[in-house]
């Protein structure tokens, strides 16, 4: 089990935490103006990476709040945590081969 | 005579305090300090047990938890047996009744042996083989069969009495192994201030050199040296050490489990001591100081009782002053076992010694060992054993020319066999760090590391006294962070060995039974017909010949398997590969694991402030979620049918009462509470009146109905909202989502209310009557307080908020009193009504009454692929509402296309036939199969007010198919019904606005 860096309470156990999958997906201002393919884009295609990976989680059994991490989905790492609306200081970019 | 192998002096036991158990039944006697294992060779017992397979006499192999044989259960007293318990590792006290396993009738004589004559036919995959027809005795005959004559002990049949504690612990350096590595480790790690945990199975720290009493480190003796390392760690604060501890698991991110054995040895233990304690452990890093595992040598019927592991016999001279034997032969392939032999020999035991190594190959061991008067064999094989239930000769032979020359015998009451040695890479495995072969120590060895963890001593292949205190000393400091090395001086360490696989033999090969997998009864010869069979994976030939898989995980077997399996194939050892290492490292006890998780404390149980009068009132419960939910409440003579029907009829003519309570509340508060509700909800809220209900009905953001209930409106800035019971923390966190992710600027605060409410329904025609002379504050006339509304008031005295709401399609209020309340405002309230016949009522007929009425429960008519449309409510969607949560997804292909599952009614042509809950439906019975099938059966009962059975069903294009006949799978087939308006009571709802 891993700790996990909340932003708001610091290093607690993973049990206490829930994972909303990837981040930075922002809802469309106006949902009623995007077509039926952007639309189903933003509800249903996820990144599935093999390195890095921007995802919302949960402190639910804590402060209750959301916000996002950096994890590695090879080694489960987690490499940065950060507020909700901010952006990882990690690049994005590096994946595994 | 009592402890006739007990040598006059030496050891680490107190002879001062004797103990005495019972081996199947026989009084054995031994001191404070013994193991089970030292006791029973101080009384001269060798036979202890008998072999998985082919019930072959077995004694002690080790003294470590690595021994295969010796396995036994241990009874503590009423239900504490323990089967399986290794001789090596129970600690001796007094009291236990220790009884010997997978023999009948005797230990001694033991009908299963004849397995053994028999062995030529129970080779490898013999059972893969031979009861493989017919397939109808796999389960019944062949499997109970053979469980019942193969196997380890009995499993106990009573509940366990015992306590489990569980801990979890944090730390910067967690050293695994108190032997010289470890202890080195430790005393580094600590000197830099940082919090260090030091583990150790034993009952002592100290490892190795709690059996060299001779050795010297610094200038001082082995035992000083430790004593005094102990005493430093034992003084320091930031250090925990514990003994009797057992790393099993190596997790994720260095999350490690261990076991702690806390009272099995003690006879004193005070009542309520747990017996074990689970540590989870999560450290910053770890030292692994594992030590290593003796290799057996792999020779005929190596498996006679008194045959031992060099270093053991070592060991139970040293530390426990026991002489296996009398007359001890050595037989080895390297240089430790002339320490063995050496000791042996000063103890006062007649000892040889036979090497397997040409005389070039041995180092100064030879010369040295003879010079104390050790008569020593060099370039001799060993070809077998004689005598039966104790070793009482070893047979040797020359080996000259590449062949095996004369046998000769000789005799002996143990052997202590050497064939080198292993690392105990297990909990490196398990980290997932990768092995690596070091062919000069003919063994696995720590790679490269996955995890912030690094190995010392003889786990990282350093065999060598002062190298093992240099290496634990440098990983100690290292994972502190600090750059301090220091050098110890030790006496020298006799290492080195020649790899031996099975050695060589003038007997015909396919008669030897020399053991490699004690445990699982897996001989060379096993291995060697896997492999003529085809298999080459060394994965494959252990799971073919299930050697390395018994309890002991392979510990003394694996190097053997691999390097047999090498030599067969023609292959370097490193191509074959090693298996793969899972925890746990040693057994743990259920119980550890489970640790206070039983009965009441398994999983959490909800229960309502109501819950005991329910209780004491007869009601049968069910759970709903984590809540145990009133169902029905029988009178004496009534089953569930017959008091439904009462309570429904209660309801419908009079008035019934039903604990609401487990109902999902949120507060929704602040200035932007209409808004955010606008969004998140199909309805519309902006115009509610405050005061007014409305019945709310929520989507995910695909368009599919999420949760529902009725939502009152407090004030301009305060929603009390309702949620199923099942999906209130999955609202909740629904709601948190969007406010803090997508619209953050919204001022709104949620708050759980769900436990602060007890809610108490009084339903029927004579509710508003029943709590007229209770309510205070409240005009409770239906023009002052309609259908759909909300008011504040007090109960009985007690703040309330009174709903005037129904989900039985009568007359209705939800009496919302804080929980405090809850049990006098019901019992008031079934006073106020009894003149009236109120009837509490469960859950089952509330699900009868709703589902007259057509509503829907959400998980119940729908599954999270329904749409409000699907299900006849979108009327409910303000499709003026420039957006809300699912909107978009209203208007997808999909979801707007024809032929989606619709809610009906349906009516059997039978209306005494309840129709099962998820029957399929078909059009035409007939059809061939596979059948198209139409839907399904979502809610169906009996019901009292219509005198007939209803039912509700998802079916494609269904409201068209209002008045059409279709057919339902019934347990005897099809039958008919008709489809029908999903509201079978009242359907023009004139009920609620009574």
């Amino acid at each position: 089990m891993l700790l996990i860096d909340c932003p708001f309470c610091g290093k607690r156990p993973e049990v206490e935490f829930h994972c909303g999958g990837e981040a930075h997906i922002a809802r469309p201002a106006d949902p009623a103006q995007v077509d039926d393919a952007i639309w189903a884009e933003h509800l249903f295609v996820r990144k599935n990476p093999r390195g890095l990976h921007a995802e919302r989680w949960r402190h639910l059994h804590g402060c209750g709040q959301w916000f996002n991490a950096l994890r590695d989905t090879y080694t489960d790492r987690f490499v940065e945590t950060y507020k909700a609306g901010e952006q990882p200081k990690h690049p994005l970019t590096e994946t595994r081969a | 005579m009592a402890q006739a192998f007990r040598l006059p002096m030496g050891g680490r036991i107190d002879r001062s305090k004797p103990i005495r158990f019972t081996f199947d039944g026989r009084m054995i006697d031994g001191f404070t300090g013994d193991t089970v294992a030292s006791a029973l060779l101080a009384n001269g017992v060798h036979l202890v047990g008998r072999s998985f397979k082919y019930h072959r006499p077995r004694g002690i192999l080790s003294h470590g938890s690595d021994e295969p044989s010796a396995l036994l259960s241990v009874d503590r007293g009423p239900g504490r047996v323990d089967p399986n318990n290794r001789a090596s590792v129970v600690e001796a006290r007094d009291g236990l009744k220790i009884v010997s396993q997978n023999r009948w009738p005797s230990l001694a004589f033991d009908v299963g042996a004849v397995n053994d004559l028999l062995s030529p036919v129970f080779v490898a995959g013999f059972y893969y083989k031979t009861f493989m027809w017919p397939r109808s005795f796999w389960d019944k005959v062949y499997e109970p069969v053979i469980r019942a004559a193969a196997g380890l002990g009995v499993a106990p049949q009573v509940a366990d009495p015992d306590r489990y504690a569980n801990r979890h612990a944090h730390c910067d350096v967690l050293v695994v192994g108190a032997g010289p590595a470890g202890l080195a480790a430790a005393l580094a790690a600590a000197e830099t201030g940082k919090r260090v945990i030091v583990a150790d199975e034993q009952a002592e720290p100290g490892g190795a050199l709690l059996h060299q009493p001779d050795a010297l480190i610094d200038g001082r003796g082995a035992e000083a040296w430790r004593a005094a390392a102990i005493g430093e760690l034992d003084a320091r604060e930031n250090v925990v050490l514990l003994p009797r501890t057992t790393v099993f698991g190596y997790y994720n991110h260095n999350h490690v489990a261990m076991v702690e054995r806390v009272a099995d040895h003690r006879s004193d233990a005070p009542a309520g001591t747990p017996r074990e304690r689970l540590w989870q452990v999560r450290a910053a890093e770890v030292v692994l100081a594992t030590g290593s595992h003796e290799r057996p040598l792999v020779f005929a019927d190596n498996d006679r009782p008194g045959v031992m592991l060099a270093e053991s016999v070592r060991v139970f001279i040293n530390r426990y002053g026991v002489a296996p034997g009398r007359r001890t032969v050595f037989a080895t392939s390297g240089a430790s076992a002339y320490v063995a032999a050496a000791d042996a020999k000063a103890a006062g035991i007649d000892v040889a010694l036979v090497d397997i190594r040409e005389e070039r190959e041995c180092g100064p061991e030879a010369a040295w060992l003879r010079a104390a008067g050790v008569d020593v064999l060099t370039g001799h094989t060993i070809v077998g054993t004689q005598g039966r239930k104790r070793v009482e000769g070893l047979v040797v032979a020359p080996l000259s020319n590449g062949g095996v020359g004369a046998r000769r015998v000789i005799a002996c009451d143990c052997v202590g066999m050497s064939g080198g040695w292993t690392p105990a890479v297990h909990l490196f495995s398990q980290s997932r760090g990768k092995l690596a072969f070091d062919a000069a120590l003919d063994a696995f060895v720590p790679g490269v590391s996955a995890q912030a963890e690094r190995s010392a001593g003889a786990a990282s292949g350093i065999y060598d006294l002062a190298a093992c205190l240099d290496s634990g000393f440098t990983a100690g400091t290292r994972a502190a962070g600090s750059s301090a090395r220091r050098t110890f001086a030790a006496s020298e360490t006799r290492i080195g060995f020649k790899p031996a696989r099975a050695l060589p033999t003038d007997a015909n090969p396919a008669k030897v039974r020399a053991f490699v997998d004690f445990q699982n009864d897996v001989t060379a010869k096993d291995l060697k017909l896997a492999m003529r069979e085809g298999f080459e994976s060394i994965e494959h030939v252990k799971r073919y010949t299930t050697t390395g898989m018994a309890t002991d995980q392979g510990k003394t077997s694996n190097m053997n398997a691999l390097g047999i399996v090498a030599e067969g194939l023609g292959r370097p050892l490193p191509s074959v590969g090693t298996t793969t290492f899972r925890p746990p490292y040693t057994p743990v006890t259920f119980g550890a694991l489970v640790g206070p998780a039983r009965h009441a404390l398994f999983d959490p149980i909800r229960t309502t402030p109501i819950h005991e009068w329910a209780a004491e009132h007869g009601a049968t419960f069910e759970n709903v979620a984590l809540w145990r939910r009133a169902w029905y409440f029988p009178r004496p003579g009534e089953d569930r049918q017959t008091a439904v029907a009462r309570e429904c009829r209660a309801v419908r003519e009079g008035v019934g009462v039903f604990d609401g309570s487990t109902l999902g509340k949120i507060e929704v508060v602040g200035p932007d509470a209409a808004e955010f509700m606008n969004r998140l909800y199909v309805n519309a809220w902006i115009k509610l009146g405050v005061g007014r209900c409305r019945y709310g009905l929520m989507l995910k953001e695909d368009g599919y109905i999420l949760d529902d209930g009725v939502v009152a409106r407090l004030a301009d800035d305060r929603f009390h909202v309702t949620t199923t019971t099942g999906r209130a923390p999955r609202v909740l966190a629904h709601m948190e989502d969007y406010l803090q992710t997508e619209w953050p600027e919204l001022d709104v605060f949620l708050t759980s209310t769900t436990e602060q409410w007890a809610v108490i329904a009084v339903q029927g025609p004579k509710a508003r009557e029943t709590i007229a002379g209770l309510v205070a504050g409240i005009d409770l006339s239906n023009e002052a307080f309609p259908h759909m509304s909300v008011r504040e008031g007090h109960i009985c005295g007690a703040p309330c908020r009174l709903f005037r709401v129904s989900f039985t399609g009568d007359l209705g209020y939800e009496i919302n009193v804080p929980s405090d309340y809850g049990r006098a405002v019901w019992e008031a309230v079934v006073e106020a009504g009894a003149p009236f016949g109120i009837t509490p009522y469960g859950t089952e007929t509330m699900h009868v009454l709703r589902a007259e009425k057509g509503y829907i429960i959400v998980g119940q008519e729908t599954d999270g692929t329904v749409t409000p449309d699907d299900v006849g409510l979108a009327g409910m969607i303000a499709r003026a509402k420039p957006d809300f949560v699912g909107k978009r997804s209203l208007a997808r292909p999909d979801l707007l296309a024809a032929g989606r599952k619709q809610l009906v009614g349906l009516a059997t042509s039978d209306p005494s036939l309840v129709l099962d809950e998820g029957a399929q439906i078909v059009a035409d019975p007939n059809q061939p199969i596979p059948m198209t099938m139409l839907g399904h059966v979502t809610s169906s009962y009996f019901s009292p007010s219509c005198g007939r059975s209803i039912a509700m069903a998802l079916v494609a294009d269904g409201r068209a198919l209002t008045g059409r006949t279709l057919h339902v799978t019934t347990p005897d087939g099809f039958t008919a019904v008709t489809v029908r308006e999903p509201v079978f009571f009242d359907p023009d709802g004139s009920r609620v606005n009574a």
